[in-house]
């Protein structure tokens, strides 16, 4: 029962993009059609949980000799080696799968979305719902979130197809208007709040 | 006159936030008040200008095909420096800028700048560079942190401006950040235009 709140709580009540304001940079970027949205959510989704579990495994080394405050350095090497690797692998075991996701794995190391949620599951900062916090519900934690941004971004991506097709004002076109919009789903997400705890 | 328009150039036609629309993660998640949008920008624009003056001092000596990595670990050095020091100093600040400090680290502004300026440029030169873009970044900031304070509580840097009641309240929750900054950009884009 308290991983489902997870679940429901990474996804819909905190939303990492429209309650967190986390990977705002790939979700205005890459959301202008929903091929890329889903290629870029499952990218997200993969690199995500893969660097949650890594992250979280090397921190317990980092407090095991007193080397907390080098978090920030470690994490953000061990993420861009991370997705260099992930990059080689599939290129070389899934061609169809890298052909899929390849352009997108470059742009994941600077998704601050990687780096905060690895951040928030080292340093215990999420809600648990009762359950133990450690490997298994920050991993459950890491990819819902995902699966959140990924809903975040493909729910965009067809909302600005359809916009596409508007006429507007010369200084709304572009990123105002998609940030209005953009606004408006936020407050559509926020009925969910209260929701779960 | 040369360094006049390094350092303008950052602040107005290259502004980081309504021109080139960098680092937007903090752009709407710190900008709760004008105060702290402007600490997120002062913080952004610390580890902008160290960053760049030691990426240009390095510049030869990092070998090319390792670049991107290390400057990422030079940025994140000065990362952790700041999230030490305003841990120590600033524990009421820490607190409220929380998780976007150590994620100053990613926000592509200072990556963008090293690759794009400090790798090319001698070192005063990318003081300036940083400074300007720094500041551009924390006008941006702090404006945007007005304009939601101002409309969602009714107070300017903590100073009530009119009752609190009559605040709409949504400007200081999530959607009004994106609604907010949408519009900032939008009339930045007729401003420019004309």
């Amino acid at each position: 029962m308290a991983y489902f709140l997870i679940i429901v709580s990474a996804i819909l009540v905190n939303n990492i993009v429209f309650t967190q304001f986390l990977g705002i940079c790939p979700f205005l970027g890459v959301s202008k059609k929903i091929d890329t949205a889903l290629g870029m959510g499952a990218a997200v989704t993969f690199v995500l949980t893969l660097a949650t579990i890594v992250t979280y495994l090397i921190n317990l080394l980092l407090v095991r000799f007193g080397l907390e405050f080098l978090q920030t350095i470690v994490f953000i090497l061990v993420i861009a080696a991370l997705v260099q690797m992930v990059e080689i692998i599939l290129k070389k075991i899934s061609p169809a799968l890298y052909q899929a996701l390849g352009v997108f794995l470059p742009l994941i190391t600077t998704n601050c979305c990687i780096l905060g949620v690895a951040l928030l599951v080292a340093q215990d900062n999420y809600k648990t719902f009762g359950a133990d916090t450690g490997l298994l519900s920050g991993t459950v934690f890491a990819f819902a979130t995902a699966i959140g941004f990924a809903l975040a971004l493909v729910l965009f991506a067809g909302i600005r197809e359809q916009l596409s097709l508007v006429k507007l004002p010369k200084a709304m076109e572009g990123t105002p208007i998609a940030l209005i919009v953009a606004g408006l789903l936020a407050m559509a997400f926020m009925g969910f709040s209260g929701v779960v705890g | 006159m040369k360094n006049l328009k390094i350092f303008l150039n950052g602040i107005i036609k290259e502004n980081p936030t309504f021109v080139l629309l960098l680092g937007m993660c903090p752009t709407l998640g710190t900008t709760t008040s004008a105060i702290n949008g402007m600490s997120m920008g002062l913080a952004t624009m610390f580890v902008l200008i160290c960053s760049n003056v030691v990426i240009s001092l390095l510049k030869k000596l990092i070998p090319d095909k390792v670049h991107i990595p290390a400057y990422i670990v030079v940025i994140a050095t000065f990362v952790t420096i700041l999230q030490m020091c305003m841990e120590a100093y600033l524990p009421a600040l820490f607190e409220s800028l929380g998780l976007f400090i150590p994620l100053i680290v990613v926000n592509c502004i200072v990556l963008g700048r090293a690759e794009a300026f400090a790798a090319k440029n001698n070192p005063w030169a990318s003081f300036l560079d940083g400074a300007g873009i720094g500041l551009g970044f924390t006008l941006a900031l702090t404006l945007l942190g007005a304009v939601r304070e101002l409309l969602g509580t009714g107070k300017l840097f903590g100073a009530t401006l009119y009752p609190e009641n009559y605040g709409m309240l949504v400007f200081v929750l999530a959607p009004g950040a994106f609604i907010a900054l949408g519009y900032l950009i939008a009339i930045i884009n007729k401003l420019r235009t004309k």
